[in-house]
């Protein structure tokens, strides 16, 4: 079984990949891990990861760069159903769109628009860093046996706004109720960084190596 | 709710582990790798490199650290020092680095502040300030180590670097650092108050309270600290449960 993690020039893929690899270790199964730029791995990828920093439109430009990899990635987690999962700008590119700096269209598979983080308490700092607490709203396999009070590490100044509740399946506080987990059917896709989660962050990554939607 | 941060530092020299006392008498404090897995394992919520290696000779080995380190850790990791041009920031960030501390040359040209978060993203940009008091309520900015004055009042630098795009201020009291005496927390609060965007306290530490205060009454973000933990004075775990029975909210692991 193949993991491929999609290479698009945002940001460094190591340490996602290590995660990956580490998490597999743990769950004992022998996946392997690639970091891939190129569409045709998706084909013969077991699951699919794409991971993402920076700006909204930087990544969805970077990714759409990449010949065929638009309509690759819809074969893949549209057509063929495989597991997909989204991180942090990659979770924000599953959107509908983005709003920064103007309106830009994100792959469209959420039905939602990445905002501003607006805390109705004003002294409270953007980005939004740190360690916060995820409050499951909807039971998920890929969310299972995260122990009481979950902490995971986010770094960010925008947000998924869902049109559809359902889809979000974590949140968690910061003067505003933040959508901190997106999904439906086969996607699933965190606004935090669970390769930076520490133990948490790899028992997720655990959970979704081993999701059979 | 958001939890204030405890990020040990590890001032790096020629790839080893040192922490002096207002930079002299530095002492060894072991391998950079190694003491980040314990930190991992102990629940530091991140880790911060501080490359202190005098020539730029030494890079490499900076880089080969920072990337055996992110193999090991699955926390953030910030690295600083030396960090001149965009492909300092993208050579750290390819070999791990989640974070990239900017000092001198922020100071030397804050628009570079700007070019670095317009590159990697704010979220990847954090600047390093060394400010000394230089009379009641004012503090200037100091470089190189602190033997430098600059003249730049540092609550207004704070203010400017964030406008440009900092994602993160990194403040350390010079009077204070290695002085076990606690944070600078006027410097602190007068920053923290000052800036939108997050800040860690850092120079001072001797003692956990001095970690309580630097959050309570300093407004800091996060709390940095190297030898309180090196030495084996007192543990992350025991730092956490002070600062919960203090009241400031901690990510207990």
């Amino acid at each position: 079984m193949t993991t491929v993690i999609i290479d698009y020039g945002s940001g460094n893929l190591r340490s996602a990949a290590k995660a990956f690899e580490r998490a597999a270790l743990n769950a004992g199964l022998s996946e392997e891990i690639i970091v891939s730029a190129d569409p045709r791995a998706l084909s013969r990828a077991s699951r699919i990861v794409l991971p993402g920093v920076g700006a909204f439109q930087d990544c969805m430009t970077g990714l759409t760069a990449i010949a065929g990899m638009r309509e690759a990635l819809d074969e893949a987690v549209l057509r063929q159903a495989k597991p997909f999962f989204g991180i942090c700008v990659g979770m924000q590119l599953m959107a509908r769109e983005g709003i920064e700096f103007g309106h830009h269209p994100g792959l469209g598979w959420i039905d939602g628009a990445v905002v501003h983080l607006e805390p109705s308490d004003k002294t409270l700092k953007i980005p939004h860093m740190g360690w916060n607490e995820l409050v499951i709203e909807k039971a998920h396999p890929v969310l299972e046996d995260l122990g009481a009070a979950p902490h995971v590490y986010f770094v960010h100044s925008y947000h998924m706004a869902c049109a559809d509740k359902a889809h979000v399946l974590a949140s968690t506080d910061y003067g505003q109720k933040v959508t901190a987990v997106v999904g439906r059917d086969n996607l699933i896709g965190t606004q935090f960084h669970p390769e930076k989660s520490q133990r948490i962050g790899l028992k997720l990554i655990e959970n979704f190596l081993r999701w059979r939607p | 709710m958001l939890k204030a941060r405890i990020i040990p530092c590890l001032d790096v020299k020629d790839g080893r582990v040192v922490k002096g006392i207002n930079f002299v008498g530095l002492r060894d404090a072991g391998d950079p790798v190694e003491q980040a897995r314990i930190y991992d394992q102990a629940g530091a919520d991140e880790l911060c490199f501080l490359d202190i290696t005098a020539s730029s000779d030494n890079r490499g080995i900076l880089l080969d650290v920072v990337r055996a380190t992110a193999q090991e850790c699955f926390m953030p990791l910030t690295v600083g020092g030396g960090v001149r041009t965009l492909e300092d920031i993208r050579a750290l960030l390819l070999a791990g680095a989640d974070k990239v501390s900017i000092n001198t040359a922020a100071v030397k040209d804050p628009n570079f502040v700007a070019e670095a978060a317009r590159k990697f993203g704010r979220q990847c940009i954090v600047v390093a300030i060394d400010a000394k008091q230089v009379s009641e309520g004012r503090w200037e900015i100091f470089t190189h180590g602190g033997r430098e004055p600059t003249g730049i009042d540092a609550i207004d630098f704070a203010r400017q670097v964030t406008e440009l795009g900092a994602g993160e201020i990194l403040l350390t009291s010079m009077d204070r650092d290695g002085s076990k005496a606690g944070f600078d927390i006027a410097l602190t609060r007068a920053v923290a108050d000052a800036v939108s965007v997050p800040v860690i306290a850092s120079g001072g530490v001797g003692t956990l309270d001095h970690l309580v205060e630097g959050i309570r009454d300093g407004h800091a973000d996060a709390v940095l600290a190297a030898s309180i933990f090196h030495f084996g004075e007192f543990t992350i775990e025991e730092a956490k449960t002070h600062m919960a029975s203090a009241n400031i909210r901690v990510r207990l692991f």
